[in-house]
């Protein structure tokens, strides 16, 4: 147990607990909100209340989602400075800057609008009402690209010089614009939006399992099928476009992912390998199954590989990602959660197509509602994986290639960081407790169906309103 | 290009005293309902103080989030100093603040267990300001670097007389400014309650601001030096005695049960000890050794973020005030979720 007396490794696992941790809540406010701008505008494009009282149904999720990511996040925020000081004094100047331009950009603008969204139903006009909805969504996901961009220079830093270990910016648009940054916001955008529309409709399904509203919630799985069909096959290929920037920039990543020990030299045909367990200590796979000759076609869509890829021991074990096993089969998962979403997808459609998607037949679709229910989660699941391999599997720099983890933490006494490591855990158990209990609570408990339209224009306020279900301040105007 | 070396930090160090004034003003009064909350004893009143702040908590706890990640890009030293130096309130700042977003939410959707989320609501709140306190406190009193501007004091450095004397002036600095507030958002007896509170808060901060005024020339060498210098001097004369003239005003208009002056005051208050500490700690930002020329990023980052952030602050400030104009009025009744 001696890391528990290792700042260096305390810290890790700290940024490691608070990072998944925090992941799990912008998934939803960034996706869910896209859901809720689609929803809402159809409400006023048809007038068609059931879509009104989807938008307020799934609001109600979403801000007890989005209150726990802001709680969760920011400890994030300060944690650069408290657990990697090194770090942040050394690339301040950029990393330091992007974080400033999401904050004023994107956080501000969720939270000034989220208030309107929630709160604002009656005291603004619809249209006015849908462009809080629309700030939301776009402000939660200029995070995600801000935030994708800051991660992205770490993995390949461009754009200026590291002088005495500190990082002068000479081009911001190069920083900006490093060679990750494109792709990998994409395939996160891609991956909230992904697995936002499983939970919407795994959340469906569960209903119309259960002969709840299955007319109204068949309206939500119809919506969200429409839009998965398009993002579940792109998620792949923008994701295989990540594993080829990996290829490109990270060599030892890739060799990490494919448990790879030995080079393989172009012109060969590999195998790709499937299942392993890679063994760090005797660098090599105790056992694997491989299918043969796959490994060309997987990253240049090849017979034979044309350039060489690198194995594990051409790196010094100091130069290269330990845990092994962990980004192996963290990407396994997220690929194959991949490709059994597009597949859901696949089947779902040909139901419809066959016109058992009807309102009257839905709920006879057991295993297409029960394979929906799965995948609820599943998207959760890939994300964590996805950015395992990426920060993981970036070690053991941080600024990939340039500083190393282990000379950035801050040199604060063991005890402290355990201390506060300990603390976390506590708080985020409860919160995750507390989330998935009134969360579930929300759900059983069903849209309310008789909520009245907004009552913008209608009357004054002079008066009291009298019933106001799902309204927390009631105000009279002075 | 000397000249704009000198320039640039000086411009950022005035918008991140205006990111840390809005958010000590707008979730000072957040916070402040929420110490305040402690105190209330019937279950009404207090979901009455919770809903007053629903749908402006997140908007005024994202200043704090703003002056974190401009700190950063700013002066990248001063945040990894401070930070590192500060580890313990800010994390008590930090858990604090998730305590308190989580009761917003937990307890929205709660029926039996509203009383834990009532009171980590108010604990919640308590912490953060506890744990502010102590960072401004500390910074204040001066933390120890080596020449390279590193961190090199103790896990406790933070702890001491004078640090809980600022921490319990920011408390009673926040209960002020959460009675203004309520005293403007409510009316009957609530009302009632929060002019009392508000005058008993103001003659503690009061006493508290006197305390730590006096107390700056003697224990702190270096302001000592500087503090009679003209026209510095005129400064610090100034400001001491407008306050007490604030203070008298606001308590006068507390006695004639004034709505809404009360709250304008107290900004005042609060804009004028802002303006004392920004004074008395300028050129520092980690005092009493490391200066903002020496803490600043490169001049191009901070050229850069002037243009990108620069262009953002009356936009934000104009959302954020029709959030607020849009949810004006009394809060009257409360309803909980259907
Ligand atoms: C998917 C994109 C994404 C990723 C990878 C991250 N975040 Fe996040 N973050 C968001 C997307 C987001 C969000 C969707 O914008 C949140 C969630 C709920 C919310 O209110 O905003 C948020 C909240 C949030 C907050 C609170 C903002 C507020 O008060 O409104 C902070 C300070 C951070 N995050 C900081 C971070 C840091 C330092 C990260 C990296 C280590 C990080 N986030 C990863
Ligand atoms: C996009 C914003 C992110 C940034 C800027 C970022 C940056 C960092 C930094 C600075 C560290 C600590 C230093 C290091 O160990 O190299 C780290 C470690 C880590 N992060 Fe990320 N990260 C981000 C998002 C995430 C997310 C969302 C997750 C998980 C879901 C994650 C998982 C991890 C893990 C597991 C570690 C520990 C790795 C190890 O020490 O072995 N990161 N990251
Ligand atoms: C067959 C499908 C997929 C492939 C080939 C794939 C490939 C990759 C690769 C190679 C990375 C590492 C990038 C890096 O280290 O820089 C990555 C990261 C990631 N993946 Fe996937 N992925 C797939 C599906 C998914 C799915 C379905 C999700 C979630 C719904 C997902 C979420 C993520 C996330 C959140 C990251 C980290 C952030 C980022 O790089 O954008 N991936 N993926």
């Amino acid at each position: 147990m001696d890391f528990l007396s290792n700042t260096v490794v305390l810290s890790r696992l700290q940024f490691a607990l608070t990072a998944i941790f925090h992941m799990l809540w912008p998934v939803l406010s960034t996706g869910m909100a896209i859901y809720l701008v689609v929803i809402e505008g159809l409400w006023l494009k048809t007038k068609n209340r059931d879509y009104y009282l989807h938008a307020r149904f799934w609001a109600k999720l979403y801000v007890l989602n989005f209150g726990i990511g802001v709680a969760s996040g920011l400890p994030m925020e300060f944690q650069f400075g408290t657990n990697w000081a090194p770090f942040s004094e050394a690339v301040g100047d950029f990393f330091g800057s992007i974080l400033g331009f999401e904050g004023a950009m994107a956080f501000m603008l969720e939270a000034g609008f989220l208030g309107i969204m929630m709160f604002g139903w009656d005291r603004v006009p619809p249209l006015m009402h849908w462009f809080a909805t629309i700030m939301v969504a776009f402000g939660a996901n200029l995070s995600t690209f801000w935030i994708l961009t800051a991660n992205s220079w770490l993995q390949t830093p461009t754009g200026g010089d590291f002088i005495e270990g500190k990082f002068i910016v000479k081009d911001y648009f190069e920083a900006i614009l490093n060679p990750f940054m494109l792709n990998s916001f994409l395939h996160m955008f891609f991956a909230t939006l992904e697995t936002s529309l499983f939970v919407i409709g795994g959340i469906s399904a569960w209903y119309i399992l259960n002969r709840r509203h299955s007319e109204f919630f068949g309206r939500s799985l119809k919506v969200v099928l429409a839009v998965a069909i398009i993002v579940t096959p792109l998620q792949i290929f923008v994701g295989h476009l990540s594993a080829e920037q990996v290829y490109e920039y990270q060599p030892a990543k890739l060799a990490a992912m494919e448990a790879q020990w030995e080079t393989l030299p172009a012109g060969t045909s590999p195998a790709w390998s499937l299942m392993a367990l890679p063994n760090d200590r005797a660098n090599q796979n105790d056992w694997e199954i491989k299918v043969p000759g796959a490994l060309s076609y997987i990253l240049e869509l090849k017979p034979t590989l044309t350039e060489p890829v690198k194995g594990l021991k051409e790196w010094e074990p100091e130069d290269r990602p330990h845990m092994v096993g962990l980004i192996y089969y963290s990407f396994r998962i997220m690929s194959g959660i991949g490709i059994f979403l597009a597949g859901l997808m696949g089947f779902s459609v040909w139901r419809w197509l066959r016109g058992k998607l009807s309102a009257e037949t839905i709920a006879e679709q057991k295993l297409m509602l029960w394979g929906w229910l799965l995948a609820a989660p599943l998207g959760y699941v890939a994300v964590e994986c996805g950015w395992i391999v990426r920060c993981v599997g970036r070690q053991p720099w941080t600024v990939y290639g340039e500083l190393r983890t282990a000379d950035m933490a801050t040199p604060l006494p063991a005890p402290e960081v355990l201390a506060s490591l300990i603390t976390f855990a506590g708080i985020y158990s409860l919160l995750l407790f507390g989330a998935l209990y009134f969360g579930s609570r929300i759900i059983r408990k069903g849209p309310n169906l008789d909520l009245p339209l907004p009552q913008w224009g209608k009357g004054d306020f002079s008066e009291p309103m009298q019933h106001q279900p799902d309204q927390r301040p009631v105000e009279t105007q002075q | 290009m000397e000249a704009l070396e000198h320039f640039l930090p000086q411009v950022w160090f005035v918008i991140l005293g205006l990111f840390l004034f809005l958010y000590v003003t707008l979730d000072g009064f957040d916070l402040g309902v929420g110490i305040l909350s402690l105190t209330s004893s019937d279950e009404e009143s207090r979901s009455l103080l919770m809903t007053s702040l629903g749908n402006v908590w997140d908007a005024n706890e994202t200043w704090l989030v703003l002056v974190g990640g401009t700190l950063f890009g700013a002066f990248p030293l001063a945040y990894a100093t401070v930070l590192h130096a500060l580890y313990i309130p800010v994390s008590v700042m930090v858990g604090g603040l998730i305590l308190r977003a989580i009761a917003f939410e937990f307890r929205e959707n709660s029926i039996r267990s509203k009383r834990i989320w009532n009171f980590a609501f108010g604990a919640g709140s308590f912490l953060a300001a506890l744990g502010q306190g102590f960072a401004v406190g500390t910074v204040f009193e001066g933390i120890a670097v080596d020449a390279a501007g590193h961190f090199v004091g103790g896990m406790w450095d933070w702890l001491s007389w004078k640090s809980c004397l600022v921490a319990l002036t920011l408390i009673q600095g926040y209960v002020l400014i959460g009675s203004t507030y309520l005293v403007m958002k409510t009316t009957g007896a609530l009302q009632k309650t929060h002019y009392q509170t508000a005058k008993l808060a103001a003659a503690t901060t009061f006493l508290g601001a006197v305390f730590i005024t006096v107390s700056t020339p003697v224990f702190y060498q270096q302001i000592g030096d500087r503090i009679f210098d003209p026209p510095l001097f005129y400064f610090f004369v100034a400001i001491p005695l407008l306050g007490t003239l604030f203070v008298g005003l606001l308590l006068r208009s507390l006695y004639q049960e004034k709505e809404r002056t009360p709250l304008v005051w107290t900004v005042l208050i609060f804009l004028l000890s802002f303006l004392g500490l920004g004074l008395i700690i300028f050129p520092y930002i980690i005092p009493p050794e490391i200066t903002i020329y020496q803490a600043a990023a490169s001049p191009s980052a901070l050229v850069f973020m002037i243009i990108f952030i620069g262009f953002l602050i009356p936009i934000m400030l104009f959302y954020n005030i029709y959030n607020y104009v849009v949810f004006r009025g009394k809060i009257t009744q409360v309803h909980e979720g259907d």
